[in-house]
């Protein structure tokens, strides 16, 4: 194997011009459709740096195991190259073919110089393809992975987003609910909702459920450990916004709500709660 | 053995919980309360377990005994500062102590106590 790098390595450096431009040409045609998000020069710089830094790791190391220490430079930039790809919305199809279009170009090379020796090309394309192929598939796992922690970013922030605690007046919160209740957003919810009537010294807080589309058990379920554990801080809640078919849901699924105070809207709960702390508007 | 100290405050005694509540320390604070309660004819007692950072179900249901025993003896039991996190777990483990009355803080948990007092001697007398 040391043998067959090591020729890679020797080719590649002699045909370091004519290899780039042919690979060059090559992205040009695979990325026709693309051409508006990256740029000719960007392009170039990314393919020059693959080309460089690959000839380095071949030099280095007489392995063809990417994943030892000689390949880590080439590694960090295929990362930082599928991160940058993923910013500018190319698919993870597309942003393989970077490595796999290069197997290509560097075929071409290689049938140019071993013309009349099979044996030999044979032999180095097999090295060639071992390689490029596990560049390839660590290019396009490297960009799923900068895929998922932007989707998980996205997620926290929804969850920050929808779980606003307001002050209605001295003492009164008011909790709106949008979007369905599952288990993570319940204990966000009840986290933010707990910290709120620390913060505020509140002893009442609303929760207007008018934006969650359906209560089921669990739902109600998880409203209720909410009512109970702000009870348990010395709040007591009212809950509001329930519409008609939520009511009628509630009930034929027999959920016991009686410990809690219910409103039908937001206005209602608002005017209990100004009564339950002897204040009024006039 | 550390015991927990229990302060009179006007008609009231106050608890406050400031180390780590294991289970013999739990019940030797039942055995001072109850008899402090009747020594003093205290009308209402004030834990404060803002110090508490786990309260486990031993302990939960250690403050609804309390309680208990004090309404038996004509006293009112009020748990104040509870930590937002320990009010999670107590709500996850299915403790949501129904007969216990809750406030934000001592200032809370003197009103709520005078207002109940109130209420109970009214219906008394």
């Amino acid at each position: 194997m040391g043998v067959s790098t090591k020729r890679l390595f020797e080719i590649i450096q002699r045909h370091e011009d004519v290899l780039l431009s042919d690979w060059m040409r090559l992205q040009g045609e695979s990325l026709a459709s693309r051409r508006d998000r990256i740029s000719e020069s960007q392009l170039r710089a990314n393919s020059q740096n693959f080309v460089m830094a690959f000839r380095e790791a071949l030099s280095a190391g007489n392995s063809s195991d990417t994943s030892r220490a000689e390949w880590g430079s080439l590694r960090k930039q295929l990362e930082d190259l599928s991160k940058q790809r993923a910013a500018q919305g190319f698919s993870s199809t597309e942003t393989a073919l970077f490595v796999l279009s290069f197997k290509q170009a560097l075929f071409n090379t290689l049938r140019q110089e071993f013309s009349n020796d099979p044996a030999s090309l044979v032999e180095s394309a097999w090295a060639a393809t071992e390689i490029l192929d596990q560049l390839g598939l660590f290019i396009s796992e490297s960009y799923l992975k900068s895929r998922e922690s932007v989707i998980s970013r996205q997620q926290q922030e929804l969850l920050e987003l929808s779980t606003p605690v307001v002050e209605l007046w001295t003492g009164i919160l008011a909790l709106p609910l949008i979007g369905t209740l599952d288990s993570s957003r319940t204990q966000v919810v009840m986290q933010n909702l707990l910290e709120a009537i620390v913060a505020k010294e509140a002893d009442l807080a609303i929760i207007d459920i008018t934006g969650v589309p359906t209560v089921d058990t669990l739902v109600a379920q998880h409203l209720l450990k909410t009512v109970a554990a702000a009870r348990l801080m010395g709040a007591d809640c009212i809950i509001s916004g329930i519409r008609p078919q939520i009511a009628q849901t509630i009930i034929h699924l027999g959920v016991d709500l009686s410990a809690v105070i219910t409103k039908a809207t937001l206005a209602d709960a608002f005017r209990l709660a100004l009564k339950k702390k002897n204040l009024s508007i006039t | 053995m550390d015991r927990i100290p229990i302060l009179k405050i006007g008609d009231f005694l106050l608890v406050s919980v400031q180390v780590d509540m294991h289970d013999r320390l739990a019940v030797s604070l039942q055995d001072d309360l109850t008899s402090r309660i009747v020594s003093s004819r205290a009308r209402g007692v004030l834990i404060d377990i803002s110090a508490l950072d786990i309260v486990d179900s031993f302990i939960g249901r250690m403050l609804g005994n309390i309680a208990g025993m004090a309404r038996v003896l004509d006293a009112e039991t009020v748990v104040v500062g509870m930590q937002p996190s320990v009010a999670i777990t107590l709500v996850e483990l299915g403790l949501s102590l129904p007969g216990i009355r809750t406030a934000l803080n001592i200032d809370r948990g003197m009103d709520l106590l005078k207002s109940a007092i109130e209420r109970t001697g009214a219906a008394s007398g």
